[in-house]
């Protein structure tokens, strides 16, 4: 399973401060814990968004608006993409994220959308020769 | 606040237990130097675990927890066995010394030994002494933190064969008295190709599973993947654990391309290429330029990815480098002879040079032994003809594959290419017996 977990702006990465020593070392540290564990796919840290845009949809037309946006909690500081056995790990890596400033923040994990789940696009049928190969396999041990 | 209940600490129990188990048993084995006690005594600390968590909540550092319940039972094991404690004394002794449970301090001390502890188990898991079973279940146990029930599952094995193999494993290290240790010297090469050895089958089981009804698990790929990632950091300066990783990467990058609606195969050149995993085939890329940076480009695993590579940077199928790929398949062919490295050579040549020049290299193997069963030998020889528009011929090749072949998707394709041989040599004038020249092939 891959998820998304998305790291939520605050004032401080809103305003473009960079992070404290400590928070940067840890990070790293942590990132090498992901890393080394083999899960981590991709991860990336966002300029604040006085330096994005947004681009509105209404029928045929196209307007664009310049950052900064305000609904700061709302907006995404950066991400990773992490690959994993359940929801639960991805729960416990990501509880595991440092927070030495000891600031509040909020961090959101989102499952990825796999179409060609190949799990659980199993058909009945196959589900159950399969479970009837085993049987005979058992039954020949 | 949502409540939490029982079910929902056994499942975080479960992810704790994927992430912390194989640096559990790691670290447990340095202490025991005995894997398999390691392995019954982080059990232990597992049921521990079950038993508290669900009322006390999930410790804030649950792997030094772990850890430290460990190694208590680890102490008292060594002070139960009197040989064992003579052995150890020392090491008990010290232990003790510093035994209070989770604090910072000993926790930044185990940190230190966590990765050469990790591949320690890494090496004693893939030993030579040990059955390829055997290794293959060990890896996935002790370092895939899978269940003996999700190995049965995936190797569709009934689980006590599995857990035979595991205990007969571990009797089997100790009675050899395997030290723990990573391999030094001369050693080392043929240890770590061991190592990539049994990853690469794993995943290989996952990626063309040669039993069973199903094509593909893609369960058993990633298995796969995060062990040879896990390896690749654990020993960032062996060129061919990126070579493996680089080409695991990339074949995984198309595991959902090659499987169709209903469960059936679909072949690389057939594939829908906009459903290839661009993460993953960035991840290949970079992993084979990290083997290239360091001398690997010619190690078997390399040479492989480098191959792979061919094809995931063509935009379509008509784009691929054959003749790149057919000089690749040369060298590998130097490094690894193989006659199957020389039956996907022809596979490369034809696509580069013709059905002719496929053909003439595949003839040369139809009398080697290894190939005799191989259903790839004369799947690949009928599609040449077939190519060459000598029906009759590809069709008798065609079912000698599917009779051949064990997985039972792979068989319904070749009898469905050898039914569509059929028709073609009884369309053609003169009927089935037909000889067809090379050169109308062409067309």
């Amino acid at each position: 399973m891959r998820f998304m977990v998305i790291v939520k702006a605050n004032a401080a990465s809103e305003a473009g401060e960079m992070p404290s020593e400590r928070l940067l070392t840890e990070m790293g540290k942590y990132n090498e814990e992901l890393v080394k564990a083999g899960v981590l796919l991709a991860g990336e840290g966002l300029h604040p968004s006085s330096r994005g845009t947004r681009v509105r949809f209404s029928g045929s037309k196209r307007e664009v608006v310049d950052g900064p946006f305000s609904e700061t909690k709302e907006l995404v500081a950066g991400f990773w993409l992490i690959q994993v056995k359940s929801k639960e790990e991805a729960i416990e890596w990501v509880k595991r994220i440092p927070n030495p400033d000891g600031g509040d923040s909020e961090v959101e994990i989102r499952q990825v959308f796999e179409s060609e789940d190949f799990g659980e696009a199993f058909t009945p049928e196959l589900r159950a020769q399969e479970e009837r190969l085993r049987a005979e396999v058992a039954s020949r041990a | 606040m949502e409540v939490v209940t029982a079910s929902d600490t056994h499942k975080a129990i479960d992810a704790v237990w994927r992430i912390e188990s194989a640096k559990l048993i790691a670290g447990l084995t340095r202490i025991t130097r005995d894997v398999g006690l390691a392995e019954d005594i982080a059990g232990d600390a597992l049921v521990a675990a079950l038993e508290q968590w669900p009322k006390s909540g999930v410790p804030d550092n649950p792997g030094a927890w772990l850890m430290a319940i460990g190694k208590r039972r680890a102490i008292d094991a060594m002070r139960r066995n009197p040989m064992m404690d003579r052995k150890h004394a020392e090491l008990g002794h010290e232990l003790e010394s510093k035994q209070e449970s989770p604090e910072p301090g000993l926790a930044e001390a185990l940190d230190d030994h966590v990765g050469d502890d990790l591949l320690r188990l890494v090496f004693i898991s893939c030993h030579p002494v040990l059955s390829t079973e055997a290794r293959v279940a060990l890896t996935l146990r002790l370092l895939g933190g899978l269940t003996t029930d999700e190995i049965a599952r995936a190797f569709l094995v009934p689980e006590s064969t599995v857990a035979q193999r595991i205990v007969r494993a571990k009797r089997t290290l100790s009675d050899a008295k395997v030290p723990f240790e990573v391999p030094r010297g001369p050693e080392l090469a043929a240890r770590v190709s061991s190592v990539l050895e049994v990853i690469y089958l794993i995943f290989n089981e996952g990626y063309s599973a040669t039993s069973g009804e199903d094509w593909v698990r893609p369960g058993l790929c990633q298995d796969a993947l995060r062990l040879g990632r896990i390896v690749a950091e654990l020993a960032p300066n062996e060129a061919e654990v990126h070579g493996l990783v680089s080409l695991m990467e990339i074949q995984a990058s198309r595991l959902r391309a090659r499987v169709g609606p209903s469960g059936e195969p679909i072949v690389l050149l057939d594939q829908n290429r906009a459903k290839w995993d661009h993460v993953l085939i960035r991840r290949g890329l970079a992993a084979l330029a990290r083997a290239e940076a360091l001398g690997g480009a010619r190690g078997p695993f390399a040479l492989q990815a480098a191959i792979a590579a061919c094809h995931a940077r063509a935009r379509t199928a008509d784009e691929t480098d054959w003749r790149r790929i057919a000089s690749l398949y040369e060298e590998l062919a130097e490094v690894t002879p193989s006659p199957i490295v020389e039956l996907n050579r022809a596979v490369a040549l034809s696509m580069a040079f013709g059905p002719a020049a496929g053909l003439a290299l595949v003839d040369t193997l139809t009398s080697e032994p290894t190939l005799a069963n191989y259903h790839l030998l004369p799947s690949v020889r009928g599609d040449f003809l077939r190519k060459l528009g000598r029906f009759e011929e590809a069709r008798i090749e065609l079912e000698r594959a599917a009779s051949l072949t064990r997985n039972a998707r792979e068989r319904a394709l070749l009898l469905e290419r050898a039914r569509a041989c059929a028709e073609s040599a009884a369309a053609l004038p003169g009927g089935a017996s037909t000889a067809r020249t090379d050169s109308l092939a062409a067309t």
